[in-house]
């Protein structure tokens, strides 16, 4: 089965089809910023991305992301560490506290402004409305993401 | 900050976060990983007497399967009274009591496996009513306590009955709150490592590294220097990863020692609500006596509090509700009963707030339902017995050393949400559509840390390395709010550095003195108390050996952009002046200490000076309620707040957003699900935490009097921020509808507001 993970092709044998990607991403891949929150794709924590659309990792299996782009947080930022201006902009804003929601928090708001370059404030807030947090009451959180639209506009 | 160090968005870890890099418990490996997890049984109270492990441990990929009986040190601990059985020995106490932990190579192994453990035991009678706990022959949940009661704090001020017979109007009214749930976004994880030194090192998702270590020294028997708690990202806390967090990271401790070998115990979001502890659930009634121009005269009060099967800190947390439980008002004469109740539920303890929020939903509310009564606005009540400079609080405590600015967080507020304009389009039920429109507010006073409760001390270490960078390391801990960010702030602004010279270590408990729990809104207060102390310890150090370099007396030596000067600008960059350090073999090395001024407590009287200083804040809320659907949509919430000094602005305000957050899901949708001693909301499916569709744009005002008594003039914000936003929400639904909501949460019954008919006011239970 092949995958394709953070731009680099992975080669996974058929028998790791059922497992779950989340656990796979974090237990065989090393790749550890998805998060498990609850373990029933609530909260948002594990959120991935397949073909630019934001999955649960923790509903998914290894064989749903066979064939499709899939992008982690530890892919957002260029190869040489620069951080992409929506991770620049949760940076500059205080838009992170515990970060536990952090990673797929981006990544939502990533899918979403790939699709909706110029939001409102009531079209972000909506966007990130199945991603949980507890720490920042959104706002900041809110802010970011309104900052980083600009960017996405090229 | 110093003009080297402008404020600007910043943390120490925020990098890390944004780019999944930061290594939180579960994220960790070692070589030879076990994983653990706990066993349940489906009893609320029942004595034990066996639990069969057999086919468990001739599961495939089983290592070892752990009962009470293979404990080699204390089964029980606790912080206050050591009833915790951290595995159950001969009983049952609730329906998180784990009877056994199993080990094996897999997670998936060790689940299956955990199915297959089976226990004899006899159910008892369980007690899950805190009210029927207190009645005589009822079942004891400890019998060696012999009762259910875990404490009775009073306050007897004045003469109440005097104070009522001076009083034209009563309002008296029956309250009551819910369990709730932390809801950090992390559930509880831990690793433990037996180390070849004969260390058991422990990598946890906890807000107490300190107490982590007692908790595992008593269970595995060992000296406290044979445990070493290692800090790493934690994925939320708010008062929940203490006990619960530090029992777990026991557990895993006693796997790995009667293993030897690493092991991982990561809970699964059911587990974590099941066993962790929650906000305690409050019954209060209050009566409260005025004159007829609104000066409050008398109140009487009965807290009981729900403690659930185990001690935990209730006695700490139902103490601040009966310090506070008049809310920042001047109140003659006063007559406080407050217990902590053992029953069969869930046990109760630490969260943002601790004991504030069940009490202030009460008070500000009681305030406004006086001021109606008497024909004066909830403005205007709250003017006329608020605590000014030099008044004197319920317990005694005269409010002189510091500036308080009650009357100052109210005006920001009243003026920044216009509530006075907003406050005459209320619809107090009446309205031609279905959006019934109400603005509310509330306001508290807080005492600052521990107060009385504890102990109250912190340090700091500086040490500055040969190339002029620096090592920074307190007895705080970074639970996610950004108190290392803090700490580097002030001490760059304190020697006059570049924060980017500051390296914050990774902090463990071998490192540093136990500086208590990073629970209380003392982080910033305590441990930026010791960091300014050690920092002005190092510079006199420094002053002394550089003196004759800049050719001044030691008192004229400043630090100051990035350098150390002498008068006349004569200068040393910092790296020219630690080489001078060295050459006169001197460590510009600095372990700093701030003890808390001395605090005073009666139990008898409850009279005191509970708490050292105090911080003061208000915060409003406009809603509509829909008369059709019951449906309370909040349109706008405000705060403002006394700091004392804000360190790191952007990290203050999301201190403020997200304690109105969590203040708007204590006022609206929160409430612990339980059947039976049984948690039914055990994910996020069922236990609703606010949204971001749910919450309306935040307005938040930092308001800033310099506090004589903190080191670095800073107090603290995070739970001043969720104390408030659930009254002020209560009033804002009591605006709109004219009806009161008397129990927590705030729930509005669409038929009820059809009928229109009055809730009672006095004497009968819950008012909706």
């Amino acid at each position: 089965m092949q995958l394709t993970i953070n731009g680099r092709a992975v080669t996974v044998p058929d028998s790791d089809g059922p497992r779950r990607l989340l656990e796979f991403l974090r237990e065989e891949m090393d790749l550890t910023g998805a998060k498990n929150g609850c373990g029933i794709g609530v909260c948002g924590a594990c959120t991935v991305l397949l073909d630019d659309r934001p999955v649960r990792a923790c509903r998914q299996t290894v064989a749903d992301a066979a064939g499709r782009r899939l992008l982690t947080i530890e892919g957002l930022a260029a190869p040489d560490g620069t951080l992409h201006p929506l991770q620049q902009a949760f940076v500059d804003h205080g838009a992170i506290q515990c970060g536990f929601c952090t990673p797929g928090m981006v990544l939502t708001a990533h899918a979403f402004l790939l699709k909706h370059p110029s939001p409102t404030r009531a079209e972000i807030r909506r966007a990130i409305s199945a991603n949980l947090c507890r720490c920042t009451g959104y706002q900041q959180i809110v802010d970011a993401i309104e900052s980083a639209a600009p960017f996405y506009h090229r | 900050m110093s003009e080297v160090n402008p404020p600007r968005a910043w943390r120490n870890d925020a990098v890390a976060k944004v780019t999944g890099r930061a290594r939180y418990a579960d994220d960790l490996k070692f070589h030879g990983l076990l994983h653990a997890v706990p066993v349940y049984t489906d009893h609320v109270h029942a004595r034990l007497r066996g639990v069969d492990t057999d086919a468990a441990a001739a599961a495939p990929g089983v290592v070892r399967v752990i009962t009470a009986a293979d404990v080699p040190g204390s089964v029980t601990f606790g912080q206050i009274l050591q009833d915790y059985h951290m595995l159950a020995g001969d009983t049952i106490r609730c329906h998180g009591d784990v009877v056994a932990v199993v080990v094996a190579e897999t997670r998936a192994a060790a689940v299956a496996a955990a199915r297959l453990v089976t226990v004899t035991a006899d159910p008892l009678p369980a007690v899950l009513d805190p009210e029927e706990a207190l009645r005589p022959g009822a079942p004891l949940v400890h019998e060696a306590h012999g009762s259910n009661v875990i404490n009775h704090h009073r306050v007897r001020r004045g003469d109440v009955a005097a104070g009522f017979a001076a009083s034209d109007v009563v309002v008296e009214q029956a309250f009551r709150t819910s369990f709730i749930e932390h809801a950090y976004l992390e559930p509880e994880a831990a690793v433990a490592v037996p180390r070849p030194d004969g260390v058991m090192e422990i990598y946890g998702s906890m807000q107490h590294p300190f107490s982590t270590r007692r908790f595992t020294a008593a269970l595995l028997g060992v000296p406290l220097a044979d445990v070493e708690v290692r800090s790493v990202p934690m994925g939320g806390g708010f008062g929940g990863k203490d006990d619960t967090a530090a029992i777990v990271c026991a557990r895993a401790a006693l796997a790995a020692r009667l293993t030897g070998r690493p092991v991982k115990l990561t809970y699964d979001r059911e587990w974590s609500v099941r066993e962790s502890y929650k906000r305690h659930p409050y019954r209060l009634h209050y009566r409260m006596g005025l004159t007829r121009d609104g000066r409050i005269q008398a109140v009487a009060v009965r807290i009981v509090a729900d403690g659930g099967a185990y001690c935990s800190v209730t006695p700490w947390v139902t103490w601040r509700s009966t310090v506070q439980c008049c809310g920042p008002y001047r109140v003659p004469h006063v007559a406080c009963d407050t217990y902590g109740v053992y029953t069969n539920n869930v046990f109760t303890g630490a969260m943002r707030g601790f004991g504030s929020p069940q009490v202030n939903f009460c008070i500000e509310q009681l305030v406004e339902m006086a001021a109606e009564r008497l024909g004066i606005s909830p403005l205007e009540i709250r003017r006329r017995n608020m605590v000014r400079q030099g008044d004197t609080t319920i317990t005694g405590q005269v409010l002189d050393t510091h500036v308080v600015s009650l009357e100052q967080v109210l005006d920001r507020v009243v003026a920044e949400s216009d509530y006075e304009a907003k406050r005459a389009r209320c619809a107090h039920g009446r309205a031609d559509g279905d959006e019934l429109y109400g603005v509310g507010l509330a306001m508290s006073y807080r005492g600052m840390s521990l107060g009385a409760e504890g102990k109250d001390f912190n340090s700091a270490i500086v040490n500055v390395q040969f190339d002029g960078s620096i090592l920074l390391e307190t007895g705080i801990h970074e639970n996610g709010q950004g108190a290392e960010s803090a700490m580097v702030l002030l001490l760059a602004d304190e020697l006059g550095v570049r924060r980017e010279r500051i390296r914050y270590r990774q902090a463990s408990t071998s490192g540093i003195p136990d500086g208590g729990t990073t629970v209380a809104s003392r982080g910033t207060l305590m441990g930026g108390g010791a960091v300014v102390h050690a920092a002005r310890a190092l510079k006199e150090k420094m002053a002394a050996v550089l003196a004759p370099r800049l050719g001044c007396a030691p008192g004229d030596v400043a630090f100051r952009d990035d350098a150390v000067w002498g008068p006349g600008g004569a200068r040393l960059t910092v790296e020219e002046a630690v080489r001078e350090m060295w050459q006169a073999q001197e460590y510009p090395y600095a372990f700093g200490v701030f003890q808390g001024p001395h605090v005073t407590w009666d139990e008898a009287t409850g009279q005191g000076n509970a708490y050292f200083t105090w911080v003061y804040g208000c915060q409003a809320a406009e809603v509509t309620v829909n008369r059709r659907t019951g449906k309370v949509k909040v349109l706008g919430m405000w705060a403002a707040h006394d700091v004392g000094r804000a360190v790191n602005p952007p990290m203050l305000l999301g201190q403020y957003y997200g304690g109105m957050a969590m203040g708007l899901g204590y006022g609206l949708t929160e409430a612990v699900e339980i059947k039976a001693g049984r948690i039914r909301s055990l994910n996020f499916d069922r236990y609703r935490i606010p949204r971001a569709t749910d919450l309306p744009e935040m307005h938040a005002d930092i308001v800033e009097n310099p506090d004589p008594l903190s080191p670095s003039r800073a107090k603290g914000i995070g739970e001043p921020t969720n104390e408030l936003m659930a009254p002020a929400i209560a009033n804002a639904v009591a605006a709109a509808t004219g009806r009161r909501y008397c129990e927590q949460p705030v729930r509005v019954d669409p038929a009820e507001l059809a009928a229109g008919a009055e809730p009672g006011s006095k004497e009968e239970a819950p008012c909706s």
